[in-house]
């Protein structure tokens, strides 16, 4: 039934309900999301931002010229960006999402001049030298917790960071 | 499904001991793939930190976004971002439905391709590319030859 639409909010897209029906419209398999039950575990901030070096992880299949870009097909690998790298050396290939305005400003889904910005204010110590890029849009659980996941962990680690921010699309 | 990956991922870093905050623009993605601590723009998919040419706003929604960074002390707390895609929220009628949002009506399979090969932007990325890989290994795009 349909609700009233005035110039109030509605509640957010329910991705996985859409996906359903979407799926099941047109003849596909249902997808089993992943469903945690169990609490993330949760570290505290040793110290604040402003003192922080940050590392980024985005998930919009950004890579920067000169880089082979990413597969549409359960892609685990990810990519290493320069923290100042140009922006306009960065693109953005993906199946599943509208790319016209990431390729227009790729702050949209990577926001590394926006970083840029805080850490010239001093709201952010730092930015890690390297940001990392991936697909994201990798059916198999396993395979992120196996490949993907682990290899980002590391190099994360082996970078120093003290925060991470991430940015899926 | 790239919320679900960047769960999963944020997870494993703080299982690490190293904090994480998580973007998101799927509320109920990122709500099943349960990360540390996120933040949720009511955007569409492709915006999930601000929007095309708009620095001052994507800046405001970064210092936002970083104050709920240092705040969240409930694990796997998702803050809830106050910014519009637009005045009204008609956008999300038509969000993977047919044209006409309404379910019973004729669906558009819209899917893109798994194109199991790179897939380039630009027609100029494949030939730096191959200048980049040219006889040796590439100092910069590590990871892909897994």
């Amino acid at each position: 039934m349909a609700a009233v639409k005035a110039a109030g909010r509605e509640p957010p897209v329910n991705y996985v309900d859409r996906t359903r029906e979407q799926y099941a419209s047109l003849g596909y398999g249902e997808y089993r999301w992943a469903h945690e039950d169990d609490p993330p575990a949760l570290v505290p901030l040793t110290k604040p931002l402003a003192e922080s070096r940050l590392g980024l992880i985005g998930s919009g299949g950004i890579y920067a010229v000169g880089q082979t870009p990413f597969t549409f097909r359960d892609d685990t690998t990810y990519r290493a960006i320069r923290s100042d790298i140009d922006s306009s050396q960065l693109r953005a290939t993906h199946f599943a999402y509208d790319l016209t305005d990431a390729r227009a400003d790729i702050n949209c889904v990577f926001p590394i001049d926006t970083l840029r910005g805080l850490v010239e204010a001093g709201a952010v110590g730092a930015l890690a030298p390297s940001l990392y890029a991936c697909m994201g849009g990798i059916y198999s659980q396993r395979r992120v917790r196996e490949e993907l996941g682990p290899q980002l962990v590391a190099r994360c680690l082996s970078d120093g960071v003290d925060v991470v921010l991430l940015v899926p699309v | 499904m790239c919320h679900q990956t960047v769960g999963l991922i944020a997870r494993q870093l703080e299982e690490a001991d190293v904090p994480t905050l998580s973007m998101t623009s799927a509320r109920d993605i990122t709500r099943a793939a349960w990360p540390p601590r996120a933040v949720f723009l009511d955007y569409p998919l492709g915006h999930t930190a601000g929007r095309a040419g708009e620095p001052e706003l994507n800046r405001a929604i970064m210092v936002d976004t970083l104050a709920a960074f240092e705040a969240i002390d409930e694990p796997g707390a998702i803050v809830d971002l106050p910014y519009r895609w637009a005045e009204s929220d008609g956008w999300k009628d038509t969000v993977m439905r047919p044209p006409t949002g309404d379910p019973g009506g004729e669906w558009v399979d819209d899917r893109v391709e798994r194109y199991p090969d790179p897939q380039y932007q630009e027609v100029a990325d494949e030939v730096a590319a191959a200048a980049t890989h040219a006889g040796r290994e590439c100092a910069v795009c590590v990871g892909i030859d897994l």
